[in-house]
């Protein structure tokens, strides 16, 4: 019966459940790590992050950040260090979000958000402004853009690679805080289940 | 003198709504069944293609079409209205006059297959039914040659074909119409040999009186011996050009076979001749083989809704099937399919009609029937061991040769 066993496989495929999501009308939930859009942080009393020391630019293999640090004005100071980052501008016609920026960032401001549905219309838009890149001032969640497409709950876990793999993905620093806090969060709790315990897509690899 | 008597014994198409003064009320009659065939078979083509891209979708564990009205069900109907507006390329190095010709050559006998099926009518009386007072046939024609009728139309829409894609001034297409003509033709032998044995079972080449034989006999599908029946699945497969036998068409090396130069209207006119002649392929094997609309006719009112369900019920079986046959199997090789045709299907159903024959000849003369039968198998037993004898001598002889050329080379 070898030549009829196919013929009840594809019969049995009738009744099987269907995985296909119908994009864009339902969405699947994405992973926390995912790399999207990037935003710059602020620390909980509203400061900026970014101290302007143009790391980013400078481990970027794609050249898409361009950044320009100034003296922070001394009657209102941006960032609570010295300089601050007073142009930050990402091209995503470039950025091919490998996460570099986000690790050589000494002070935490850049984090990725798992945002990546946008469909811009011309060049210029396809270039973020620190004004589009900054987290809300008020709750210190990413801004919407008009070609952005979102769902609930997106915007948040904006650092969460960060605080994923502390120091050097070296899990015996699993569940130590070692970042600061942000603005509308306070200080992020560590993911869990980094070590293997109870985590279930690590598998007890520790 | 009426119409009538004076056409009788040239009449091409008995339908007793013909008897007896043909008078504008019987023309209007008849312009309805045509138009209403005609509608039919457009919107059965139109949700079979629907059917077909759903259910390949189902067994490949997808959606299929979704967004086009409920269940995506008018997706066809887009799909029409986009070609419609699409550019219509003629190529120009291509045989201009053929080359719009070819389409309708397809397109033409496609429809014209279905006219001559019938579709309904209470087969338990004499298969009429009663509209406006005239009593007639559930079916377009009923020409004395029905089957004749459907072999010539076959074998013309193997032109359509052939046509285009040598008239397309392209190898792709040249490719695919060689493909096509070669194994359309090969495999019309072994269907004319499949229907052959029906006659014999039937004794009538008429659509309508071979469906009446089956209600008072058994199916033919059973009277000539399954076996006939299954050739003609194989070969009609085949004739559709119909995975696993779409070689003519085969994507992956040919683009699209004889049609790859068409676009717009004609590629259209194409895509709904390879869809009509599933449907009426299906519709022929039903009526030949399985009884037409014959089937119990369950209540008193609305009586002559019943054949017609069964006729739509057992042609949606075979049009499922030919979906699952496209979903499972992989396409032949181009040998193999010449294999399949000439030393397997045409002696299978040239043996089986001859055995069929000498069944009936012996009937006939009285002669006892199991010994016959018995010599019968005996002697395609012969045969069959012959040819596969012969078969495998050349092969053999073949390979030596291939060997021997190899050790000089």
């Amino acid at each position: 019966m070898g030549y009829f066993q196919g013929f009840a496989v594809t019969f049995r495929k009738l009744f099987e459940k269907r995985v296909t999501t119908s994009y864009p009308r339902e969405k699947r939930a994405k992973p926390d790590r995912l790399h999207g859009r990037h935003v710059l942080n602020r620390y909980e009393d509203g400061m900026e992050k970014c101290i302007g020391c143009e790391l980013c630019a400078g481990v970027c293999p794609a050249n898409c950040i361009y950044v320009r640090g100034a003296d922070n004005p001394d009657d209102a100071p941006v960032s609570p260090g010295e300089r601050y980052g007073f142009v930050y501008e990402i091209n995503y016609l470039r950025c091919i979000h490998c996460d570099l920026c986000v690790e050589a960032c000494p002070t935490e401001a850049i984090t990725e958000t798992k945002l990546f549905e946008f469909s811009f219309t011309n060049r210029s838009d396809a270039i973020y402004t620190k004004a589009e890149l900054l987290v809300d001032d008020e709750t210190g969640r990413p801004r919407q853009l008009p070609w952005e497409d979102w769902r609930e709950g997106e915007d948040e876990m904006t650092s969460a690679w960060m605080r994923a793999t502390s120091p050097s993905g070296d899990v015996t620093y699993s569940g130590r805080v070692a970042w600061s806090g942000e603005l509308g969060y306070g200080i992020r709790a560590p993911e869990v289940g980094q070590a293997g315990d109870g985590d279930e897509a690590e598998g007890g690899s520790a | 003198m009426s119409l009538a008597t004076l056409t009788a014994p040239l009449v091409l198409a008995a339908d007793p709504l013909l008897d007896g003064a043909i008078g504008p009320g019987i023309v209007g009659i008849v312009l309805i069944k045509v138009v209403l065939a005609f509608t039919l078979l457009l919107v059965s083509v139109m949700l079979m293609v629907w059917f077909e891209r759903k259910l390949v979708a189902d067994m490949h564990n997808r959606i299929g079409p979704a967004e086009a009205g409920p269940f995506g069900i008018l997706q066809t109907l887009a799909d029409g209205i986009k070609l419609f507006f699409k550019e219509d390329l003629i190529p120009d190095r291509a045989d201009r006059v053929v080359f719009k010709l070819a389409p309708y050559l397809s397109l033409v006998p496609a429809f014209l297959v279905f006219s001559i099926v019938p579709i309904g009518g209470d087969f338990s009386g004499d298969g009429t039914v009663t509209w406006f007072g005239e009593t007639t046939y559930l079916q377009v024609a009923d020409p004395p040659v029905g089957v004749l009728f459907f072999l010539a139309l076959s074998s013309v829409a193997v032109y359509g074909v052939m046509l285009a894609g040598w008239s397309s001034g392209s190898k792709y297409p040249l490719l695919g119409s060689v493909r096509a003509s070669a194994q359309m033709i090969s495999y019309e032998a072994a269907l004319g040999l499949a229907i052959a044995t029906v006659f014999l079972t039937s004794g009538s080449l008429s659509m309508h009186e071979i469906v009446a034989r089956q209600v008072s006999g058994s199916w033919n599908v059973l009277a000539t011996g399954v076996v006939p029946f299954l050739v003609f699945l194989l070969a009609g497969t085949a004739e559709l050009n119909r995975p696993p036998f779409d070689l003519v068409e085969a994507e992956q090396e040919l683009v699209g076979g004889f049609h790859t130069e068409y676009s717009s209207l004609r590629f259209s006119l194409f895509f709904l001749a390879e869809f009509m002649n599933v449907i009426t392929m299906s519709a022929i094997a039903v009526t030949l083989f399985l009884g037409g609309p014959a089937g119990p006719i369950l209540t008193d009112t609305l009586g002559w809704v019943w054949p017609v369900f069964w006729f739509s019920l057992k042609v949606f079986v075979f049009l499922f099937c030919f979906v699952w046959l496209r979903a499972t199997l992989p396409r032949l090789r181009y040998d193999q399919l010449m294999d399949l045709g000439w030393k397997v299907l045409i002696p299978v159903a040239l043996g089986w009609f001859l055995l069929i024959a000498t069944m009936n000849v012996a009937e006939d003369l009285g002669w006892p029937l199991v010994p016959v039968i018995l010599a019968g198998v005996a002697v395609l037993l012969g045969g069959a061991s012959l040819l596969t004898g012969a078969i495998q001598k050349a092969r053999g002889d073949a390979l030596a040769e291939l060997a021997d050329e190899e050790v000089e080379g």
